[in-house]
């Protein structure tokens, strides 16, 4: 068997290690190898969205990076968002606003929404459809999550405010 | 209309699996894993038809990390029989054969054969290293061309017409002869895909001992266990199905594809293997919903009753027989009392992949045709379409062509409230614009379901169900359970439970679950509540008749406890209870849905918009009205999809050019406005609530609504779908645009 | 997907050389929003990937007084998120915020999208419009190449064995000049362009002094109507010189009929986009006159 490669990165703020195959994408090395498994595979092109992640400060299709790119990066995912116990205003928010239904692409629309409000906190109803066109849902046709973004900005404008 | 009070029912709680869907713990197919896991890979045919000469699986067998191999015939020899999978009859060899494909292949990504090797990557290399000889056959992938006697045979020695069947109601020759305006056109649709973006995935363990274990994300886990048993030819009760969490289905995940592989793959290799499809294995090898070819003929008066219909359906089965145009004979005139109506439907094979079920299958594509037709008839009459077609809505004792005589529905109150609506009346403020309306009927099944209630002493209780969860059922069966129970729905706790560990459940489908798992909970808790009374009666020394429960409250003579009280005494009273009821409900009441929505339409590209788009829905009594919303919602976006750009875009050879949810297109959020909502509820008397199943009728109007909003827009009327930027420039110019 | 070695070179000498290993299947990877999905559906082959966004020069973003120079490697975002550079090419802007969604965007640069060669290419009918040079490092040494040479086939650019695209250079905007790029898709993102046109215009009051257009998917490489924008030199700004100029684009069409539409309804959309292309370009020369 070909050798591995060594592959240090920094994931929701905590120093991680892992081997991985240049061929192995970071999407497969965070499910398969590390175990996290909240970051979804839909299609594997780049197109769904599913596996949306922040990297090196930007949302990425994770399917479309390899591991071994992510030597040395920093990393974010689904399982980083929540406030240690308690749930970030857009999770809330999806709750309140039923803007899940089977819940498969809801990690990926949070981890967009959430990278477009920390950039853009007043973000409109027009903009926050373009934000997340790279995001299929299948289930919502989008109203209730649109609707559940525009909840969470008004949270975190609040939040801020205090 | 139902205004009966209610404490839990109709309330907006946050669903009981909410947290770990929001957090990313929920554990989907796909995430599952397990010591020594192996990872399967399907060798898929590259022909649409073709003959399998040999299948040679030496050099995969030899590439390292390669564990086993299977093809099949791996499968155990048993003789031809007709196995019952779920949606009637089907040959053994034919539900095999869907599986790994014996002795041709009759769609391009027909499963061949399958290898399980030490990782994804392995496998695939591997999958490659198989060697097949095939002997290429003409495809042929449309109803009426298969028809044809010239047509390549898909089975040898039947023909591609699997069956036909005729409705008969009236006289049709004598009310068409009454007619003063006649309409008639044929329709064609495209194959389309439910679009579930999880792909399919399934894990398999053969165990030492025998018995199968099988994780995956089906709509129906057991299913998936009768299913799995049948096509390998053991007990059901050596087959275990867990299910996992399952990232959309809406009608696509209840046939089995990958689990007997992984299985026999299990077998032969002694470890547990996971097998899950790509995307565009999602496309080409799994059951979309069928492309149609419909002709479609309505007569009415000058005063606007409509005398005589008649509907000509002809529904690509793809490989296996089992196209859904029995439904869309059901539903093709089913919004309106016609007193003369004739429909032939027929069940043909085509080298297209085995189609499935997709939320109401079948009717969308008979009401793209019917309510076409009906809008130009009531153009053609002078009358506003929805007056026409109140004018004829079905009602309490209408029969339907089909046969059965409705029960009380609620179509013409859907038609008042799309009438009352205040888009209806709305300006549409620019050119190039038009505002389609139509309506639609899905008649939802019942089927069986059990639940199960454990009462712990904190009062609260465990709900233990066996509907897998697609949309938030938990929390709408669960809220059936407390509102009986009195106790608020965060004091049920639900869980979906394997199928060794519950009562046996249909599928996920139909729009059953609330109705029949919601009806099965609500007889669980009428059972707890019986017991419950025994237990005060104990308590309290009088007749178990003597106690009366309401609200949450036991009471007899001045004495009362709280459900909650009365739960921590349950030791000291004989012990647990647990509560069960299982049923078969027959009540099940169908439900009507309109849209009305207004388009822009580019008349130099073709390109529609949808500006407007208000679904309206009878849904009897809504649970939880969030995701009776969100149902709706959805089910709109999805006949958007199909109205505008979602097609099987098929080469000559049957490869499908466009498998990939880049080339597929369905609606993005920037594709799309609001979908505003109005629920309309009139209550159905065959369940206790007045539910009626919400998930499916949502789908049926869009199409015909946007086709009729474009023909407002552009004097165009277009009988092809999906109406694409192509379609509807081509047509603006034989019309002559 | 079939196993490959992975470099991460620093130098653009150290990946020529990677790129130059004789027997070697190399691809390039920068985005890989392209590449990796190609080698995995077996439409591409490499038993070697070189990663080269570690290379500074490839990572260049640079706007002064000679003009853009736009790194290979650089990510679409980088360049929309540049208000110079949103000011001075607002039709490169148009471009790079419609490369797939806004993922694809913190991945996909535009020496990608140029290295690809499709002819569906968003990022070159605007390039070869705005009169873009590719700079090429390689075994030979460094060369450069107007960009509607860059691109030879459906997938295969100019690049010889072991060289390496390594930036983009734009002039700087002269007065009077407007751009833009418009494309046809059925739906609003996330689409392959049916048709996709570049105008790049410079006005003189309201003369044209200079025009350019070229087109995506409608030919097996990005098609550069040099006889379209020629037409509408000398000529006044106004519909006739519009429309002639967008039947020329129309008449040089060469599109094909798949998936994404008639060969027909292609050949009408390059009318109707170059039109409208040429028309925002007008109105934003006229900003800058």
């Amino acid at each position: 068997m070909p050798a591995q490669t060594h592959v240090t990165a920094t994931i929701n703020g905590e120093p991680v290690q892992f081997l991985c195959e240049p061929r192995q994408s970071l999407l497969e090395c965070l499910r398969d190898i590390l175990g996290m498994t909240g970051t979804k595979e839909g299609c594997n092109d780049g197109n769904c969205g599913s596996c949306t992640i922040v990297f090196d400060g930007r949302i990425v299709t994770s399917c479309l990076v390899l591991g071994v790119e992510a030597r040395g990066k920093e990393i974010s995912t689904i399982e980083g968002i929540a406030r240690g116990n308690r749930l970030h205003p857009l999770q809330q928010a999806f709750l309140e606003n039923a803007a899940l239904q089977c819940g498969i692409c809801t990690p990926g629309f949070i981890v967009a929404a959430k990278a477009l409000l920390d950039q853009e906190p007043e973000p409109d109803e027009e903009r926050i459809r373009f934000w997340l066109a790279n995001n299929l849902c299948r289930c919502t046709g989008y109203d209730k999550i649109v609707r559940a973004v525009e909840q969470a900005a008004a949270v975190c404008k609040q939040e801020a405010a205090r | 209309m139902s205004a009966k009070a209610y404490s839990v029912i109709g309330t907006r709680p946050i669903r009981h699996d909410g947290a770990d869907k929001v957090t990313g713990r929920a554990l989907y197919g796909a995430d599952f894993t397990a010591a020594g896991l192996l990872h399967g890979a399907i060798v898929r045919s590259p022909h649409a038809h073709a003959r399998i000469k040999s299948i040679d699986t030496t050099r995969a067998l030899a590439f390292p990390g390669v564990k086993a191999v299977v093809t099949s015939a791996d499968f155990p020899e048993t003789a031809e029989r007709m196995v019952d999978l779920g949606e009637g009859d089907t040959p053994l060899s034919y539900a095999r054969g869907n599986v790994l494909a014996i002795d041709k292949v009759l769609y391009r990504g027909h499963a061949v054969a399958a290898v399980a090797a030490a990782s994804p990557h392995v496998a695939e290399e591997a999958a490659a290293l198989i060697d097949v000889v095939y002997e290429r056959l003409p495809c042929v992938l449309t109803a009426p061309e298969a028809m044809l006697e010239s047509a390549p045979q898909l089975h040898d020695g039947k023909s591609n017409l699997a069956s036909q069947f005729q409705h008969v109601l009236g006289d049709a020759a004598k009310g068409f002869a009454e007619a003063d305006v006649v309409v008639e056109r044929e329709f064609n649709t495209a194959t389309v895909h439910q679009g579930y973006i999880e792909p399919h995935n399934a894990t398999a363990l053969w165990n030492n001992d025998g018995r199968v274990h099988v994780w995956c994300s089906t709509q129906g886990s057991f299913v998936v266990r009768d299913c799995t048993a049948l096509i390998l030819d053991i007990p059901v009760s050596r087959v275990k199905v867990t299910p996992m969490e399952i990232g959309g289905g809406f009608g696509g995940k209840i046939p089995v594809y990958l689990e007997p592989v992984a299985a026999l793959l299990s077998k032969k290799s002694g470890r547990p293997v996971k097998i899950v499809m790509t995307r565009k294995d999602c496309f080409e090898a799994t059951g979309p919903t069928p492309g149609s070819f419909m002709r479609v003929k309505i007569g009415a008066t000058k005063d606007g009753r409509i005398t005589a219909a008649q509907a000509y359906l002809a529904f690509e089965a793809g490989a296996y027989p089992g196209a859904m145009v029995g439904p869309a004979g059901m539903t093709v005139f089913a919004p309106y009392d016609i007193p003369n109506a004739v429909v032939d439907g027929f069940d043909v094979v085509v080298n297209k992949p085995s189609t499935a079920a997709y939320r109401a299958p079948g009717a969308p594509n008979a009401a793209f045709a019917t309510e076409s037709v009906i809008d130009e008839l009531a153009q053609k009459l002078g009358i506003d379409p929805i007056e026409f077609r109140l004018k004829n809505a079905a009602k309490e004792g209408t029969r339907r062509v089909d046969g059965p005589k409705f029960r009380r529905i609620g179509c013409v109150e859907v038609l008042e409230a799309m009438k009352n609506h205040p888009h209806y009346s709305a300006p549409l403020g620019g050119p190039n614009r038009g505002r389609g309306v139509a309506v639609g009927f899905w008649f939802n099944v019942g089927l069986q379901s059990s639940a199960t209630l454990n009462v712990n002493a904190d009062g609260t209780v465990n709900l233990v169900e066996g509907s897998t969860d697609i949309g938030g059922t938990r929390t709408s069966i669960a809220m059936q359970a407390a509102e009986v129970l009195g106790i608020p729905v965060a004091d049920v706790n639900p869980s979906v439970a394997d199928t060794d560990s519950v009562g046996f459940t249909a599928v996920t489908g139909g729009s059953r679950t609330t109705f029949a798992t919601g009806w099965a909970a609500y007889e669980a808790a009428q059972d707890v509540v019986r017991q419950m009374k025994q237990r005060a009666a104990k308590l309290w020394e009088v007749e178990a008749a003597a106690v009366s429960f309401d609200s949450g409250v036991f009471t007899s003579g001045g004495r009362k406890l709280t459900f909650k009280e009365l739960a921590d005494q349950l030791p000291a009273t004989g012990g647990p209870v647990v509560g069960s009821a299982t049923v078969n409900p027959r009540g099940v009441g169908g439900s009507f849905a309109g849209n009305i929505v207004d388009v822009e339409v580019d008349p130099e590209t073709g390109k529609t918009t949808i500006l407007r788009f208000t679904a309206v829905q009878d849904v009897g009594k809504a649970i939880h009205p969030s995701y009776v919303e969100g149902q709706m919602q959805g089910g709109s976006v999805q006949g958007i999809g199909w109205a505008l750009n979602e097609e099987y875009f098929m080469g000559a050879d049957g490869t499908m050019m466009n498998s990939s949810f880049l080339d597929y297109r369905m609606p993005t959020a920037l594709d799309l406005p609001m979908i505003d909502t109005c629920i309309v509820e009139v209550a159905n008397p065959g369940h206790p609530f007045g539910v009626r199943g919400v998930g499916e009728a949502n789908i049926v109007p869009p199409t015909p609504a946007i086709a009729n909003a474009i023909e407002r827009a552009t004097g165009v009327r277009m009988t092809r779908l999906p109406m694409s930027p192509p379609t509807v420039m081509e047509a603006l110019w034989s019309a002559g645009n | 997907m079939k196993w490959f070695d992975y470099e991460c070179p620093r130098t653009v000498e150290a990946a020529v050389g990677l790129l130059s290993a004789p027997g070697r299947k190399v691809r390039a990877l920068a985005g890989g929003t392209d590449l990796l999905v190609q080698l995995r559906a077996g439409r591409r082959e490499a038993d070697l990937v070189v990663d080269i966004k570690e290379i500074g020069e490839l990572n260049e973003l640079r706007l002064d007084s000679s003009g853009l120079t736009i790194g290979a490697a650089v990510p679409c975002y980088r360049i929309y998120n540049d208000p110079a550079i949103c000011r001075a090419y607002p039709g490169l802007i148009d471009a790079v915020s419609l490369i797939g969604g806004t993922q694809i965007q913190g991945r996909a640069s535009l020496g990608g999208n140029l290295a690809n060669a499709a002819p569906s290419a968003d990022a070159v009918p605007i390039l070869i419009a705005l009169g873009a040079q590719c700079l090429i490092a390689g075994p030979g040494g460094p060369r450069s190449l107007p960009v509607e040479d860059f691109c030879v086939a459906p997938g295969r650019n100019a690049l010889a064995p072991g060289e390496l695209l390594v930036s983009i250079h734009l002039a700087p905007p002269l007065p009077g000049s407007g751009a833009a790029y418009l494309r046809f898709i059925p739906r609003n993102e996330m689409d392959i362009a049916v048709v996709g046109a570049g105008a790049s215009v410079v006005l003189k009051g309201n003369v044209f002094a200079a025009a350019r257009i070229a087109l995506a998917s409608v030919a097996p490489v990005p098609l550069f109507v040099a006889d379209a924008g020629d037409s509408l030199i000398g000529k006044p700004v106004d519909e006739a010189s519009i429309n002639a100029a967008a039947e020329i684009a129309r008449a040089a069409a060469k599109p094909i009929t798949d998936m994404r539409g008639t060969a027909e309804y292609r050949r009408h959309l390059c009318g109707v986009m170059t039109r409208r292309a040429i028309a925002r370009a007008i109105a934003r020369g006229k900003e800058t006159n």
